[in-house]
């Protein structure tokens, strides 16, 4: 029993550093490919439009109800040291450097992530990545290039959006519903929040990037089993890339400061 | 032109190929034979390089396929068109695009030259004004047509057709066969094909090879095989369920 669940763990545990290992090798290539011409222009754009476009709606929702949470939740708890002119800066700080960044990767993962493994699972499946390896096209250069460039580019992008509509929503709460003054808001809130604080939240949306759609890609282009492997892609890609994002987020929160 | 020589592969634990060796001559139309699951998709595969042979080689021209590294690999395989047996058509791309795939990829022809080669070549494959069509509209066949239309709209020097007829009429097959044989003689393609077609087989082999149990257990011209006196190849090619081939 105690041997059979040690040996389990030792298999999983291979596994995980096996595919660790093929995970980097897959952004190793996808990195010397990046820069080999022809590039990929055309396949980019879809991508970005398919990882940043078509997530603006879901990143506007998110990040209005929880800059408005966050003011109402800080006002409640500044209230009791007279300090309600703090929760500009509170919403603003929080948005920029963890919840902008942080709940953006997730939504985003959840969104476009199982979406992104499907897609290259299904292609693998029916053996579409093997018929453009047979018309000399490299598969990693084609297919997933694009789409980690897209990752890296476009989830800073929408982290600017997310913190900026956070940022209105906790004013909104802030200053009309709970009557704060609006001059002593975004005062507070311009004196607290400085460029740094932006950037390291800018900083982790990259990284998020890069890591929701290596994950993506990966468990995508080496999908076995059919239908319901391309289904097991999809959910392990998006566990595993949230995993990884919560991780590196407290990484990333210690390393950047 | 390409010289098969004791490639073994083996998938799980269970060898597929087993010490098989098969010469396919430049020009000629090679047809590989054998029962479902014998390991001819897989031999096809080897030849394209997808798949790496456990040991053993492949020579095109001298240069062993296994041992190419991806970027060579690619060069060498504009040289090839191929025909996948599920069709392998991508689907977020519409049939012209999909036949025009390769031509946008590694030409710098013009839209409108793609267009019409496209075009052509799809006529070539008895289809007409299916262009705009997604491929999840399509019929069985008719994918398969579309299938054969991309593997040749290169004009590729060696050809390699996953079972071409399979899920087409008599008619529409007697005319891929003649599709082939014009391409070989106009072009001097070379034709690796799978096929459980006889007719078909008859009608274009200029070699058949039979793959039986990992190997290739006998080859040659039509008449020959057809004369052959090894019980195996007989019941194969005689369509026999009861002989040395056991069906349970
Ligand atoms: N990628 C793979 N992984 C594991 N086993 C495989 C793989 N590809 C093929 N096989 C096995 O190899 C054997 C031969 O398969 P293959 O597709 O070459 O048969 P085939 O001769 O083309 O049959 P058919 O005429 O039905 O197409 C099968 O038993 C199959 O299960
Ligand atoms: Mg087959």
């Amino acid at each position: 029993m105690f041997k059979d669940t040690l040996e389990r763990l030792g298999l999983y545990a291979q596994k995980s550093i096996n595919s660790i290992g093929l995970m980097m090798m897959m952004l190793a290539n996808a990195a010397m490919l990046c820069f080999t011409p022809p590039v990929k222009v055309r396949n980019m754009f879809k991508q970005m439009e398919f990882v940043g476009i078509q997530s603006l709606f879901v990143v506007v929702l998110t990040g209005a109800f929880t800059g408005m949470v966050l003011a109402l939740q800080g006002y409640n708890a500044l209230k009791r040291f007279g300090a309600e002119s703090m929760v500009g800066p509170t919403v603003a700080l929080s948005m920029a450097r963890e919840l902008g960044p942080v709940l953006t990767g997730l939504m985003v993962t959840g969104r476009a992530g199982s979406a992104m493994a499907t897609e290259l699972g299904t292609m693998r499946v029916t053996e579409q990545i093997d018929a453009l390896s047979t018309m000399g096209i490299n598969p990693v250069k084609y297919l997933v290039v694009p789409r980690i460039v897209a990752g890296i580019l476009m989830f800073p992008l929408l982290t600017v959006i997310t913190d900026f509509v956070g940022v209105i929503g906790g004013y909104l709460v802030g200053v009309k519903l709970l009557g704060i003054n609006s001059g002593v808001y975004i005062g507070r809130t311009v004196d607290f929040v400085t460029i740094d604080d932006i950037a390291m939240g800018l900083y982790k949306s990259l990284v998020f990037g890069l890591i929701m759609t290596l994950v993506a890609c990966y468990n995508g282009f080496y999908t076995t089993g059919g239908a319901e492997g391309v289904g097991r892609a999809a959910t392990t890609s998006v566990v595993t890339a949230s995993v990884m994002i919560l991780i590196s987020d407290y990484l990333l929160s210690s390393i950047l400061g | 032109m390409i010289k098969i020589r004791n490639l073994t592969k083996s998938f799980n634990g269970r060898k597929i190929l087993d010490g098989l060796n098969l010469d396919i001559e430049q020009s000629k139309i090679t047809v590989i034979i054998g029962r479902s699951g014998e390991g001819k998709s897989v031999l096809i595969k080897h030849i394209i390089g997808l798949l790496k042979p456990d040991s053993g080689t492949i020579k095109l021209d001298g240069v062993d396929i296994a041992s190419l590294k991806e970027r060579e690999l690619n060069e060498i395989r504009k040289r090839f068109g191929m025909l996948f047996q599920s069709g392998a058509l991508f689907d977020s791309m519409n049939v012209a695009e999909n036949v025009g795939f390769v031509l946008k990829e590694h030409t710098g022809l013009q839209d409108a030259d793609i267009e019409k080669i496209v075009r052509e070549k799809l006529v070539r494959v008895g289809l007409k004004g299916v262009e705009l069509m997604a491929t999840d509209e399509l019929s069985g066949g008719m994918k398969k047509r579309v299938g054969l239309a991309r593997a040749i709209v290169m004009d590729p020097e060696i050809v390699l057709f996953d079972e071409p007829t399979t899920g087409l009429d008599p008619i529409m097959s007697d005319s891929i066969a003649d599709l082939v044989l014009d391409t070989q003689k106009a072009l001097n393609t070379t034709y690796v094909l799978i096929t459980h077609d006889i007719p078909f087989t008859y009608k274009i082999a200029d070699k058949i090879a039979m793959l039986h149990e990992g190997r290739i257990i006998a080859s040659g011209t039509v008449e020959e095989m057809k004369n052959s006196t090894d019980p195996v190849v007989r019941q194969f090619l005689e369509g026999r369920a009861e002989g040395p081939i056991k069906v349970y």
